[in-house]
């Protein structure tokens, strides 16, 4: 029964699905019940399961965070939602000091099997606060698994499997891509499903790889197409897991294509880019035809909406450091 | 439960607090509040022993581990000296299937839940952070970030309630524990809302023992903790904290008003961190010698030793009795911690993910190998 919808619709069946399939899951965070979500990812999930599964709470993430702690110890799996990526912080001391460490701590007596739901990404037109990419806060935290999906069927099958995950996961969404639509199997198993922790060749090419998650996935395809008409014909590998990243499906890229660009929205400075341009130039030195490049957002806080366009990667700016890579 | 205390105890501070047990040792009978609420405990003369037994039993395994502590054995203690009143009483006031959820002081707590005491000190020799199962010991994994447990602690009482769990006098409760310097967290704030608004069947237990390493009470509130409750809509009881029985009575009322469905208690135990705030500390910087001077006489052994002697519960003979099974428990204790194995190195890897992950996987083959490159040779 493959289906065409939204990002944001395969989240929401793919929540349903897990508060259907295991009672001990349960949706929190503000305005998930009733309004479903600003986003509407939860939308109805309350009206069919109940206010004690879909948990309007207080407006205080570190209390949403640090319940859920307290719930996963009871055994429950939380689905905890930070409205937007810029309002995680008040969360962060309970997401790396204990979410990210009380299995260690307990010599793996305690499982904290929680999922954090972060939208993320600009591109919105949003004020301040609520386009940001804070992923490798969380990437560069050990006792955490991040991942981030770029399309409508990973969206529905990758939030089931991070809910069923027992690791503590953050989720981040790509906000602005929330409305892109795509072909859907809702019934499809998951045990037959792409791995969690494995990254994808979203787009085989020979020419050059080029490295995205999340948001920059479209735009590295689009730059790709762009490519093609000049004659460029380029990988596209979407990560989908920021930690840990699926290192070897890129390295066999790169051996292949010999040129390796990292998108993202987040600042390049000490950004995910900057690690896998470490681990390819170690792993991949006698391949390379040229430095691996970055295209990323500037080291500068997010900027007003009206030059954001300015600041996020997009397809000129890809096209750009590709025109670069093969100039080296 | 009430709000408000009564004002009994000579030796209360302004507002007064629930005491059961004078520091002269003098029996009170029972204690009512200005809510009406009455306060007693009812002990057989065997469980009044069995509480001295407690008490004398967690200072004296307090002072081992100080001990080892300065002969290096171990990192860092934080020493409940002073508060084993506080401790003991509520703990001894949990049910077997209460939570606790501790900060890195309550050992005496930790005892009265018929916990092995060794159990926390890998983590204060450096050995692991820990490691225990809090489900299974019914006492959550010591939290060292301070005010931290008390979400978990609202968290875990918010299941209780989802399961079921209350309701019934043979529910189940949740008791945080934290200290006065914990309240200014956000954090505890947050959880006082969470458990007002969830009506969360749990104690939150704060022990005042006046200082947050150096800082006093004052650079912590304006009011009396206990007030702070009435703010979060949920009762707010002080407590001579130095007194186990008033201790036990308000905690085991608090426990059983969680558990029969009836929301939240805040309880501040009134007492005195008669040490440092750890063996890293010198609060000789920052108090005078009077103000400990004056904590001396309102200790909570001598005074429930003075009152067992006086109603001839004990006599020198069981006196000396329990110093000496304390002595033995101690040193038995000093034996164990003294042979407690450094962990072997790769180890280190261990547990830093439920499904595992190819990244540690990785490094720890590198380590392994690393280190087998040296054989032979005579690095460590």
């Amino acid at each position: 029964m493959s289906e065409i919808i939204t990002l944001g619709k395969a989240l929401n069946h793919g929540l349903r699905r897990t508060l259907e399939q295991n009672a001990k899951v349960i949706i929190m965070g503000e305005d998930v019940g009733k309004l479903g979500g600003v986003f509407r990812i939860t939308d109805g999930l309350q009206k069919d399961f109940g206010d004690d599964r879909v948990i309007d709470t207080p407006l205080a993430e570190a209390g949403i965070i640090g319940t859920a702690v307290g719930l996963a110890i009871r055994g429950y799996r939380p689905v905890c939602e930070i409205q937007f990526d810029g309002f995680v912080y008040p969360a962060y001391n309970q997401i790396v000091a204990q979410v990210a460490k009380m299995f260690y701590r307990s010599k793996g007596h305690v499982r904290l099997p929680i999922v954090i739901r972060i939208p993320f990404g600009g591109g919105i037109g949003a004020v301040e606060h609520h386009s940001e990419s804070p992923e490798a806060y969380f990437a560069h935290t050990p006792g955490l698994k991040v991942v981030t999906c770029s399309n409508p069927a990973d969206a529905y099958s990758m939030i089931q499997q991070a809910v069923n995950s027992d690791d503590p996961i953050v989720f981040f969404e790509p906000k602005r891509r929330y409305w892109e639509k795509g072909e859907v199997d809702l019934a499809a198993d998951l045990a037959g499903a792409y791995p969690l922790h494995a990254s994808r060749i979203a787009r085989a090419g020979t020419d050059a790889t080029l490295l995205a998650y999340g948001p920059m996935v479209r735009t590295a395809l689009d730059a790709a197409a762009a490519a093609a008409e000049d004659g460029r014909n380029l990988e596209v590998i979407d990560l989908r897991s920021l930690s840990p990243v699926d290192y070897d499906t890129i390295y066999a890229s790169v051996r292949r294509t010999g040129r390796a660009i990292v998108v993202h929205e987040a600042p390049g400075n000490i950004g995910l880019g900057a690690e896998l341009a470490a681990r390819i130039s170690e792993q991949c030195f006698y391949y390379l035809q040229a430095p691996v490049l970055r295209v990323t957002g500037y080291d500068i806080p997010y900027p007003a909406a009206r030059v954001e366009e300015e600041y996020l990667p997009d397809l000129d700016r890809v096209l750009d450091a590709v025109d670069r890579s093969f100039g080296w | 439960m009430a709000n408000g205390v009564s004002d009994v105890g000579a030796d209360a501070p302004a507002g007064g607090f629930v005491q059961l047990l004078t520091p002269d040792g003098e029996r009170i009978d029972s204690v009512t509040t200005a809510d009406g609420v009455t306060y007693s405990v009812d002990f057989t003369d065997d469980e009044y022993r069995g509480l001295y037994r407690d008490l004398v039993t967690v200072r004296r395994l307090d002072a081992e581990a100080t001990a080892l502590q300065r002969q290096g054995e171990l990192g860092i203690w934080a020493s409940l000296l002073g508060q084993e009143a506080a401790q003991v009483g509520s703990g001894r006031a949990l049910r077997p299937q209460d939570m606790a959820f501790p900060t890195y002081r309550e050992h005496g707590v930790l005892y009265t839940r018929s916990i092995d005491p060794i159990m926390p000190f890998g983590l204060f020799r450096g050995v692991d952070q820990g490691g225990w199962d809090a489900n299974e010991h019914r006492f959550n994994g010591y939290t060292i970030v301070i005010g931290s447990q008390t979400l978990h602690a609202t968290g875990y009482a918010m299941g209780v309630t989802m399961d079921g769990k209350t309701g019934t006098p043979d529910g189940e409760a949740v008791i945080a524990y934290f200290g006065d310097g914990a309240t200014s967290q956000g954090e505890v704030n947050e959880a006082f809302v969470w458990a007002g608004v969830f009506h969360a069947p749990m104690v939150f237990f704060c022990q005042n023992n006046q200082y947050a390493i150096s800082e006093p009470l004052e650079r912590q509130t304006r009011i009396p903790l206990y007030r702070r409750a009435a703010g979060f809509g949920f009762p707010g009881v002080r407590i001579d904290g130095n007194d186990v029985l008033a201790s036990f009575a308000v905690t085991r009322a608090a426990l059983d008003h969680a558990r029969n469905g009836q929301g939240p208690t805040l309880i501040e135990a009134y007492t005195y961190r008669m040490g440092a705030h750890t063996s890293s500390d010198d609060p000789t910087r920052y108090r005078i010698a009077s103000e400990v001077e004056s904590w001396k006489v309102k200790d909570p052994i001598s005074r429930f030793k003075a009152f067992l002697a006086k109603q001839q519960i004990g006599d020198d003979g069981f006196f000396a009795e329990v110093d000496e099974s304390a002595k033995v428990l101690a040193l038995d204790l000093r034996e164990r911690v003294l042979a407690m194995p450094d962990p072997a190195p790769v180890s280190m890897f261990d547990h830093a993910y439920p499904n595992g992950s190819p990244e540690v996987d990785a490094q720890r083959r590198q380590f392994t190998d690393y280190h087998a490159s040296f054989e032979g040779t005579d690095h460590r």
